[in-house]
């Protein structure tokens, strides 16, 4: 087996446990749904403050929406002792971070588009014309927050605090990468010229570059024995 | 015995350098023409912010020395530096803000330079915390060592980030290129506080690795006595 195909198993895992109960992603959408039902209250129903605020208000959704993913993923890794067993499967320490950041990417981009729908019913937007813009927008800033968080939710894994020691660690690291996908979908919502979000396109390459290697190259440090 | 001597000259050094710094800074140097008395706050809170920053690369080194290396050591020094430039950090932004109200009529704004200072302060606030959380001694090293290595290259990302968001902050006194703009008797006031505050991390960071040794020597010493 090449590298690449042991990297897809382990993602191909972690998406089969997924589907099977469908848990993850079913609590995922109901809570994304909920954080964006719950902020037009915030906003007392203001059409223009959610219209200004919306793509800051859905990337709040992700992200508090992502971190929940991470922690189940991680629980799931928890339970019967699975991280062990994953750890004997004999492939590349790298292989592994790799398989485990293409599972929970799937997962979160999948919420993602789910919500997309959902934001444009709420928040009475007109989505489909610009979605291709937009996917340009999340795809970088999803592998990002997944990159991140794979590599903290693996080092909080064995905290009692865990659930609350992830987005304390997660959040301020992610924070360029979130302000970037807030900015650059501002861009897009607003119909104004993509070239005003290249900056920030950019800014999350630089992110997910240095979250990509720095990871593969100190994730065999975090699961040693 | 040597390293004892040492550090009790580093601890007089610091002291007469802070007693200096004080005189100089509250004393020597004029008042600022515009902002009067509270702009001799600068006299702390550069040094705090450079010394901070100082001290989180001396987390960044250790960090990979550490990972590198595994000598216990290491992680006692970044460990150690980690504390003390997350107390330097907070103590530069609470000083700034005292510098702030008077001058910019709020406690806190969300200038570029203020919002990345915040989010490095809890950035090494989780790293504080993870290590405090972590009940395996030796894995915590580990984790840190790598969370410490990441978020202080996390940094320059977040700074840019931030710079595009916004900027409010006047630009840098000394970390930029060309002539220093502020004027002789305030530029010596303010090099005479950093060097003394250079002097107080070191004192801090002796201090601070003694009691890491003393706690390792314990846990030997008991060791030793349950067999």
């Amino acid at each position: 087996m090449t590298f690449a195909r042991r990297v897809l198993a382990i993602a191909w895992k972690d998406l089969v446990a997924e589907w099977r109960d469908r848990e993850s992603i079913t609590a995922m959408c109901f809570f994304a749904f909920l954080v964006l039902f719950l902020f037009s209250f915030a906003l007392n129903g203001d059409q223009t403050l959610i219209r200004g605020a919306s793509s800051g208000l859905l990337w709040l959704a992700f992200a508090f929406t992502g971190v929940l993913g991470l922690a189940r993923s991680v629980q799931s890794e928890l339970a019967n002792d699975c991280l062990d067993g994953l750890l004997l499967y004999p492939a590349e320490r790298e292989a592994i971070y790799l398989g485990k950041l293409l599972g929970n990417f799937s997962v979160i981009l999948l919420v993602e588009l789910i919500s997309f729908p959902i934001f444009a019913i709420l928040y009475n937007m007109d989505l489909w014309p610009q979605l291709p813009k937009l996917l340009l927008i999340t795809v970088p800033a999803t592998l990002g927050f997944a990159a991140a968080g794979t590599l903290l939710s693996t080092m909080t894994a064995g905290l009692r605090a865990r659930e609350a020691m992830l987005p304390f660690l997660l959040f301020p690291m992610t924070i360029p990468l979130i302000l970037a996908a807030v900015r650059g979908t501002e861009v897009v919502l607003r119909h104004e010229s993509f070239e005003l979000a290249m900056p920030w396109l950019k800014l999350m390459a630089a992110f997910d570059l240095l979250f990509l290697v720095g990871s593969l190259l100190t994730f065999e440090f975090l699961v040693e024995e | 015995m040597t390293l004892q001597r040492i550090e009790q000259v580093l601890g007089v050094c610091t002291a007469l350098g802070l007693l200096i710094g004080l005189y100089i800074g509250l004393i020597y140097a004029p008042p600022d023409a515009v902002q009067g008395d509270v702009q001799r706050l600068m006299y702390l809170h550069v040094p705090l912010i450079l010394v901070s920053y100082l001290a989180f690369f001396v987390v960044f080194v250790a960090s990979i020395l550490y990972l590198w290396r595994r000598r216990r050591q290491y992680d006692a020094i970044a460990h150690s530096s980690a504390e003390i430039g997350t107390l330097f950090t907070a103590l530069a932004i609470a000083t700034g803000s005292i510098w702030g109200r008077p001058t910019w009529g709020a406690w806190w704004t969300w200038d570029a330079r203020l919002t990345a200072t915040a989010i490095l302060l809890l950035i090494f606030l989780g790293y504080l915390m993870l290590r405090a959380l972590m009940e395996d001694e030796s894995r915590g090293a580990v984790f840190c060592a790598v969370l410490g290595i990441i978020g202080f290259l996390d940094i320059p990302i977040i700074h840019m980030s931030v710079v595009w968001w916004r900027t409010l902050h006047q630009p840098a006194s000394l970390l930029k290129s060309g002539l220093w703009t502020v004027a002789p008797d305030m530029l010596m006031a303010l090099l005479t506080n950093l060097a003394a505050f250079v002097l107080l991390y070191g004192y801090l960071l002796a201090k601070r690795l003694r009691l890491e040794g003393a706690k390792e020597e314990l846990f030997n010493l008991r060791m030793e006595l349950l067999g």
